[in-house]
């Protein structure tokens, strides 16, 4: 057994004199020592969590004019990723075909997020849609056992796939930081917004920001 | 009166057991550890809501830094070193085998072809101090493009994934997302970091 030689003690009373013996035991301390100091080292250079990514689909490019889909303009939304984390975003009037007038918001939870879950909502509604409940109650029914995981997985790419659904255009401006794309993308996520795109900004929606933030008040 | 002997116990503890566990962790965490292969740059990744773990192997990864400089990497030792070997086949430059392995061990790299050689010609140890410029990938030489196709030639099971900074400008990822659509990779992941929020309900 591997032990700590227990000090001295171990001498008999009379007997014949021997040869010193050697005791077989070795100290393991300096061992256990050395071991928990490399564990120590091992578990602070360790990074546990992975990165994680974000799929993204893009169209494909050469597509001709005609084969693109017309989004309704009641359905869509655009929106404008500014500079200093700021969004722009407007809708299209249904009947003149132009821009409403554009609204400023940021990434907060009060902000873009409110937006999107709301129209989102109300879209769903006025088709009478009625699965707009969100995935997050359909994952945590699912944990409860209240329905499969089949029934699950198809309420939520009902969720996501349903034609009347909320759409998204996203441009981002030049000066806008590649954080914003991914906070974009996801609220997406948050929001159950299966339909969005990524499109390149034109100059008028440029001047659309710049006039929506000369108009902003301080 | 017999006295009342208190049996003496030893002090000695066993450590065996303990040993045995000691070793055990320090087992599963070398086993578990994976060192950083050293980066050319550092990258603060914005944080998301994803929770698709990355994938292992056969990634290319295009890292965007803050300063808007543009690295690339394959992830493969024989297909790193294939894909040195054809791209310098198309541009007429030859590499030693020196350099061919030291291309094949390195990971990201960012400089211009042109100035791949000096790279590669600096030792691992001072290569974090070579200034790299970034790939250039603009419209009038988009050396970005070449990589990008080579390695899917070479690797045809390839995924890519962005890997920029938070603070990185949007005309650069713009860049890139275009040089990939043109060589038809239209499906893509950005790396993040977990974050804390959760899900809405």
């Amino acid at each position: 057994m591997a032990e700590i030689e227990g000090g001295g003690g171990g001498h008999k009373k009379g007997g014949k004199p021997k040869g010193k013996k050697m005791s077989t035991r070795v100290d393991f301390t300096p061992m256990v020592d050395l071991g928990f100091l490399l564990i120590t080292f091992f578990m602070l250079t360790t990074s546990m969590n992975k990165p994680k990514t974000m799929e993204i689909n893009m169209p494909v490019k050469d597509v001709t004019e005609e084969e693109k889909q017309k989004v309704k303009a009641s359905q869509a939304i655009t929106l404008l990723l500014a500079e200093n984390d700021e969004i722009v975003y407007y809708f299209i009037n249904e009947t003149t075909g132009d821009p409403e007038t554009p609204v400023i918001t940021n990434f907060s939870k009060g902000g873009i997020r409110a937006t999107l879950l709301n129209k989102n909502k109300e879209l769903l509604v006025k088709a009478n849609a009625n699965n707009y409940d969100s995935i997050p109650v359909l994952k945590e029914m699912y944990r409860m056992n209240q329905i499969t995981e089949d029934e699950m997985k198809k309420r939520i790419s009902g969720i996501k796939a349903n034609p009347n659904a909320l759409i998204v255009v996203i441009k981002a401006d030049d000066k806008a930081k590649y954080r914003n794309l991914v906070d974009i993308l996801d609220e997406m996520l948050i929001c159950n917004i299966g339909r969005y795109a990524i499109v390149d900004i034109t100059p008028v929606e440029q001047d659309l920001i710049k006039t929506a933030m000369s108009l902003k008040p301080l | 009166m017999p006295k009342v002997k208190v049996p003496r116990k030893s002090t000695s503890v066993d450590m065996t057991a303990m040993t045995d566990v000691a070793f055990l962790l320090l087992t599963f965490f070398m086993l578990a550890t994976q060192f950083k292969p050293e980066e050319a740059v550092t990258i603060d990744a914005p944080s998301s809501v994803a929770e698709v773990p990355l994938p292992d192997k056969d990634m290319m990864t295009i890292t965007i830094s803050d300063d808007s400089r543009v690295f690339f990497e394959l992830q493969g030792q024989q297909y790193k070193e294939e894909l040195i070997k054809k791209v310098a086949d198309i541009h007429k430059i030859t590499f030693t085998p020196d350099q061919i392995k030291n291309f094949s061990l390195m990971s990201s790299f960012g400089v211009p072809l042109n100035n791949l050689g000096n790279l590669l010609n600096t030792k691992s140890a001072d290569r974090a101090k070579f200034v790299q410029a970034g790939i250039p990938c603009d419209s009038l030489n988009n050396e970005l493009a070449e990589w990008i196709w080579q390695s899917r030639l070479i690797n045809n099971q390839v995924r890519v994934a962005i890997k920029g900074d938070q603070d990185a400008n949007f005309p650069v990822v713009k860049q890139v997302i275009k040089t990939l659509q043109e060589k038809k990779v239209n499906r893509f992941n950005f790396i993040t970091n977990m974050s804390t929020e959760t899900v809405e309900k």
